[in-house]
């Protein structure tokens, strides 16, 4: 493993059949990096996570996570999607859910031990669900269920966390409480890759930032990039209103995520169809 | 009144019926779980009408029929996974082109056949009661390997299930695993075919799932919700089907479908009358 650097970008180009979501991406994420990932509507960020987590081949170019190609330590990788993705009509429970992030360790046929339950435990106390253990998911509200999922990632005790939307549409408690629990990871040697479209959450929080359209526009630490009104006119194509007290507003993201793969699930509320 | 249910038993044939339709009421129930949370309700249903060209083909052959069924029921599961990957046509539609081109197959095969065959016929409409020891063996021994490869596999699909690219970026084979699940589908709509048929089959996958989800919030309780009214209606059925001398597969379906219904009314969560009490309330 080269020493320090969690995911290295080289060239990567990568889209779904004939679009191409990424181009020449190039992108160095060292070891402990706190990195949010910036962009417009489709601009490629969740599929530039994807790409880390092994779950889509780059077409062309160079991916390296953890010192290997992606998928091959995938125990130590903890990916979350987007609330949107998550059928939360499935009938499994709170804690069942984050029990799944043992399931790898854990191995086929086997039931989980007393160290699996011991730290399904303590994810579900990091985030403040142990209460709700027993709940089925579509009970949750929101921000709960954001607490969730990242309690799974927790669970499986991984290097790097890739993180698709975890604080998007969740109070500002549970924004700074699961922010909280994320600085923490990255301070105790953890990567942490999330992508977000709240610019001021980005500035306050993230240490790192990459803004993304299609390709890097501009990567470093988060305060430097993510409120430059140049970078951020290139990367949101003009839509984007800077206020005087920095906050930027971005006024074309009614709709925040990727265009979905045609076989990826999505669903806009909880009704089961 | 216990006579009622002992004299029936008497007859070999009500023994061999009473197994295999337990047999495959379990199996369909365990693999129902997984098909109401996929939504593969409609995959199931081309599945066992793709089985009909193998039985017709291994009958033309002269090879076991189920041989036949299996090979077709299997590869058509595959062949449907494969399209679903691939997603550059819309899934439903190709699984309805795949679904009417091979029960054709099937039909225009049978019609070249002289004469009335009543195995075939059988396996269109099913009957448990007649189904041989032979038969029964082979239900039982297909019906097992599809039982244990779920239980060993439980969390494995759980989480593929529920949640595939997250299953998939910690290193779970999800791809494979749904393709296991697919030709699981498969033998277990083969299993079923002899007790309910073709056209009934995808009733003893669906409904009793379906019902157990509308009772209950956990995957475990689902299994087990499922299988019991699975149990409960093979049996009942067999005994309807006894008493009344009516069509065994669809005696089982029928009480199914009843406990449904029942289930949509006492639902503790989307119920009617869950509904009503929730208006009163306001």
């Amino acid at each position: 493993m080269t020493t320090g650097i969690a995911v290295r970008l080289e060239g990567v180009r990568a889209g779904y059949g004939d679009r191409v979501a990424l181009e020449a991406v190039d992108l160095t994420i060292p070891v402990g990096s706190l990195l949010a990932v910036i962009g417009p509507n489709g601009a490629g960020k969740s599929t530039l996570l994807k790409v880390i987590a092994g779950l889509l081949p780059a077409r062309s170019g160079t991916v390296e996570v953890l010192g290997d190609m992606p998928g091959r330590h995938a125990h130590q990788v903890a990916y979350v999607p987007q609330a949107e993705t998550v059928d939360w009509a499935f009938p499994v429970t709170v804690g069942e859910v984050v029990t799944m992030g043992r399931y790898p360790t854990i191995g086929i046929a086997r039931r989980p031990g007393p160290i699996d339950r011991a730290a399904v435990a303590d994810a579900l106390d990091t985030v403040g669900m142990t209460a709700s253990r027993d709940r089925q998911i579509g009970e949750l509200s929101g921000g709960q269920r954001r607490r969730v999922f990242l309690a799974r990632a927790l669970a499986s005790d991984p290097d790097l966390y890739l993180l698709d939307e975890p604080v998007t549409g969740v109070d500002s408690t549970t924004q700074e409480d699961l922010m909280a629990v994320l600085v923490g990871q990255a301070g105790a040697g953890k990567t942490v890759v999330a992508t977000t479209h709240d610019l001021a959450s980005a500035a306050h929080h993230f240490r790192d930032a990459a803004l993304v359209n299609r390709r890097i526009v501009a990567s470093g630490p988060a305060k430097d990039i993510v409120l430059d009104q140049r970078l951020l006119a290139e990367t949101y194509g003009g839509h984007v209103l800077v206020l005087p007290d920095l906050t930027g507003l971005v006024l074309d993201d009614a709709h925040h995520h990727d265009q979905a793969a045609a076989h990826e699930p999505h669903y806009h509320d909880d009704a089961r169809p | 009144m216990i006579d009622l249910l002992l004299d029936p038993l008497a007859y070999g044939f009500m023994q061999r019926g009473l197994v295999a339709a337990l047999v495959v009421g379990v199996v369909c129930a365990v693999m129902g779980a997984f098909v109401v949370l996929k939504g593969l309700a409609f995959i199931g249903d081309a599945v066992s009408h793709a089985a009909f060209p193998g039985l017709v083909i291994a009958y033309l052959v002269g090879i076991p029929l189920y041989i036949g069924a299996t090979i077709a029921a299997v590869a058509t599961a595959l062949a449907i996974g494969v399209v679903a990957r691939r997603g550059n046509l819309r899934f439903d539609t190709a699984v309805g082109v795949i679904f009417a081109g091979t029960f054709a197959l099937g039909i225009l095969l049978f019609s070249t056949i002289k004469g009335y065959v009543a195995d075939l016929f059988s396996y269109l409409l099913g009957n448990v009661l007649s189904i041989t020891a032979a038969d029964l063996v082979q239900v039982v021994i297909l019906g097992s390997i599809v039982f244990v490869t779920v239980l060993v596999l439980r969390k494995e699909l759980l989480y593929a299930t529920f949640d595939p690219a997250g299953a998939a970026a910690s290193g779970l084979p999800v791809a494979r695993l749904e393709f296991l699940l697919l030709a699981l589908l498969g033998v277990t709509i083969v299993v079923s075919i002899q007790a309910v048929g073709i056209i009934l089959v995808v009733a003893m996958l669906v409904t009793p799932a379906a019902s157990a989800q509308l009772l209950v919030v956990r995957f475990g309780q689902l299994i087990s919700v499922a299988v019991a009214i699975a149990v409960v209606s093979t049996v009942l059925g067999l005994y309807v089907s006894f008493y009344l001398s009516v069509a065994s597969g669809a005696a089982i379906v029928l009480i199914e479908t009843v406990i449904f219904v029942a289930a949509l009314v006492l639902s503790p969560r989307s119920g009617v009358l869950a509904a009503r009490r929730a208006r009163a309330t306001v």
